[in-house]
């Protein structure tokens, strides 16, 4: 009797119960939708979209881990010898730096072509003034690094001032900057022997520290410490938020308060300056000032770029994937070169990976 | 409430564009916490107005006071300290950044001391708990995660953002233009309860809207702009949507009604 009775009451409170749930479920679906951030039922494939949306990194850095992967086990231990891997960071490091400048021109949606020009014009800069002007190395890196700024500051005046196409005003400078390095250098080589002797501290960039067999340039670690910095600019001070809402949307961002003319001004500077940084890199890296080394540095950093996930219509993207994106490059030409493939596969390769990064993109800019 | 506590007042706005007069001797009065509504058919010159009003537009002529001062707003950053927040029919948010950043866009919080003065550091921190709280306050959190990117929300939720920034921010007036005109039924009640918790935390709303049922329902009065000037203020109290519409088109008199041209 006892019995009966506690388990009719149980199953008149499991009913009570029963209700209530019916009734909360029901309010949640008639209610939630608007007022609250209610978890959907995803597809996997719309939960793989929130998460490549979420982290613009993680696509080129799966690519990256994959390629490691595959090269190691079709190659093995000639690749993954730390002395290799050093070499492909040091491979990479002048794209990876003129890729940060460009980097913070994509995120504004524009593009720059004249990196490249920018880092060679200053390095003849920096080369003049030290071998031949007899300036002291200091100051002919810091007026290398003035002359970045005055590059940047010309495009970014033509931009903002002029509204040109940043794609059209940096293809005209490109050549401008270019013809002004070939008259200032007459077309000729500093010597590696000249810049040894007069300037050693320009060629710092390619004196290395060796730690567990692998072969570290100061002009690597100075990359990395660049991409700490930007990182650091763009992602904890006002200035990185601005840069990337006057990407996504200028006349949003003008509207909020940005004054966006100024922070597209601020944004060519500063990419010229790190150009010029690149252009320290240089010489480190081939020891002489050539007028006619990095001629393919424009393009290749576009590429790093664009493989590192950073949409080119702005606003979106993440500094660490441009080094994502150049190391992706790096360890594809060194694997496929390793594993003695026609150099013309590795253009192939590049190709391939920039029009499946740009096709990603396109996807997961849908939201 | 004094009705007679004018928040803002305008008299004898003028502005040309050539021989176009966009504003013709405009007069414009708003109360303490209240909602006003500024409705007008396409040329009447409603934009303009509120442009000028916003600091998006300077006048010709006329004279704009705030409190009983006279202001003179050359930029929407000047009407922006002068505590009048404006909501833009686009919303003026960034997509790709998140509900925190969006809040604080434009008015960062720096780290005190060194870190903020000297590396411009953001108080992440204070930033969040901040908007943390005033979306709460306007009974908008039921969002979980405010580094949600803005693009990921609904409109509504979008809206929510807007108008949140606006409250948060404003210190006399918040203009609203056009906030339903892209949402849903849901999101349009949604938000015009937002619209009312704005103002019955003390804020006063200028709210332009070409829809005349959300205005008949969150309004306190009616400010009737026709031909580049105000014809009529009325009460939705004494006034059908239809007189309205046709004072606003000129069908109607507005004196002819008895509830007078002005409430």
């Amino acid at each position: 009797m006892t019995t009966t009775t506690t388990s009719g009451m149980a199953g008149v409170s499991m009913a009570v119960d029963n209700r209530i749930a019916e009734h909360e479920r029901v309010a949640d679906a008639a209610g939630g939708k608007v007022a609250s951030f209610t978890v959907e039922h995803l597809s996997p494939l719309e939960r793989a979209h929130r998460f490549f949306h979420a982290n613009p990194v993680a696509a080129p850095a799966i690519v990256l881990l994959l390629a490691l992967l595959g090269f190691s086990l079709v190659i093995g231990e000639r690749f993954l010898d730390p002395f290799n891997l050093s070499l492909i960071l040091q491979q990479v490091t002048i794209i990876g730096i003129l890729g940060i400048a460009q980097t913070l021109i994509i995120l504004t949606a524009g593009i720059d072509l004249s990196v490249g020009a920018i880092m060679v014009l200053t390095s003849v800069i920096m080369g003049k003034m030290a071998v031949d002007v007899g300036m002291p190395p200091v100051v002919a890196l810091m007026a290398g690094m003035l002359a970045g700024a005055v590059t940047g500051y010309i495009n970014g005046l033509l931009v903002t001032q002029f509204r040109l196409p940043p794609f059209i005003v940096t293809l005209g400078t490109w050549n401008i900057f270019f013809a002004l390095n070939l008259w200032y250098s007459q077309s000729e080589t500093i010597r590696s022997k000249a810049i040894a002797d007069t300037a050693p501290l320009l060629q710092w960039t390619g004196q290395s520290v060796e730690i567990f067999g692998a072969r570290l340039t100061y002009g690597s670690l100075l990359m990395l410490v660049l991409f700490a910095a930007v990182w650091y600019a763009l992602n904890r001070t006002p200035w990185g938020k601005h840069v990337y809402a006057t990407g996504d949307d200028p006349a949003a961002a003008n509207l909020a308060g940005i004054r966006t003319n100024r922070v597209l001004l601020s944004v060519y500077v500063v990419a010229g300056v790190i150009c010029a940084i690149g252009a320290w890199a240089l010489i480190g890296r081939i020891g002489s000032v050539s007028p006619q080394a990095g001629m393919t540095a424009n393009l290749d950093s576009i590429t790093a770029v664009v493989i590192g996930g950073c949409s080119l219509f702005g606003g979106r993207g993440a500094i660490w994937g441009t080094l994502v994106g150049a190391l992706v490059v790096g360890v594809f030409r060194n694997g496929l070169a390793l594993a003695g493939v026609d150099v013309l596969w590795q253009e192939f390769t590049v190709g391939l990976l920039i029009i499946v990064a740009v096709g990603m993109d396109q996807w997961i800019r849908k939201v | 409430m004094n009705p007679n506590d004018l928040v803002m007042k305008a008299t004898g706005l003028v502005k040309r564009y050539g021989h176009v007069t966009a504003i013709d001797g405009a007069e414009f009065e708003l109360r303490r916490g209240e909602i006003l509504a500024v409705i007008g058919d396409n040329g009447a010159g409603k934009s303009s107005l509120i442009k000028a009003l916003s600091g998006a537009l300077v006048p010709d002529s006329g004279v704009i006071e705030l409190d009983g001062n006279a202001v003179h707003f050359k930029s929407p950053m000047d009407a922006r300290k002068a505590g009048i927040e404006t909501v833009y029919q686009n919303l003026a948010v960034a997509p790709s950044l998140d509900i925190a950043d969006n809040l604080f866009l434009g008015r960062e919080r720096l780290k005190p001391g060194i870190l903020g003065k000297v590396f411009r550091m953001l108080d992440r921190k204070a930033m969040h708990e901040e908007a943390r709280q005033k979306l709460s306050e306007l009974g908008l959190l039921t969002i979980q995660n405010i580094n949600q990117a803005v693009e990921t929300l609904s409109g509504g939720q979008r809206q929510g953002v807007a108008v949140a920034r606006a409250a948060a921010f404003a210190r006399n007036v918040v203009i609203m233009d056009e906030p339903t005109a892209a949402l849903g039924v849901k999101e349009s009640r949604r938000v015009l309860n937002l619209i009312k918790d704005v103002r019955d935390r003390g804020l006063s709303v200028i709210l332009i809207s070409h829809n005349m049922p959300h205005v008949f329902e969150v309004a306190d009065r009616i400010h009737i702009h026709r031909l580049g000037k105000r014809c009529a203020v009325v009460s939705p109290k004494t006034h059908s949507m239809s007189e309205a519409v046709a004072i606003m088109t000129g069908a109607m008199d507005p004196n002819d009604h008895p509830a007078g041209a002005y409430c």
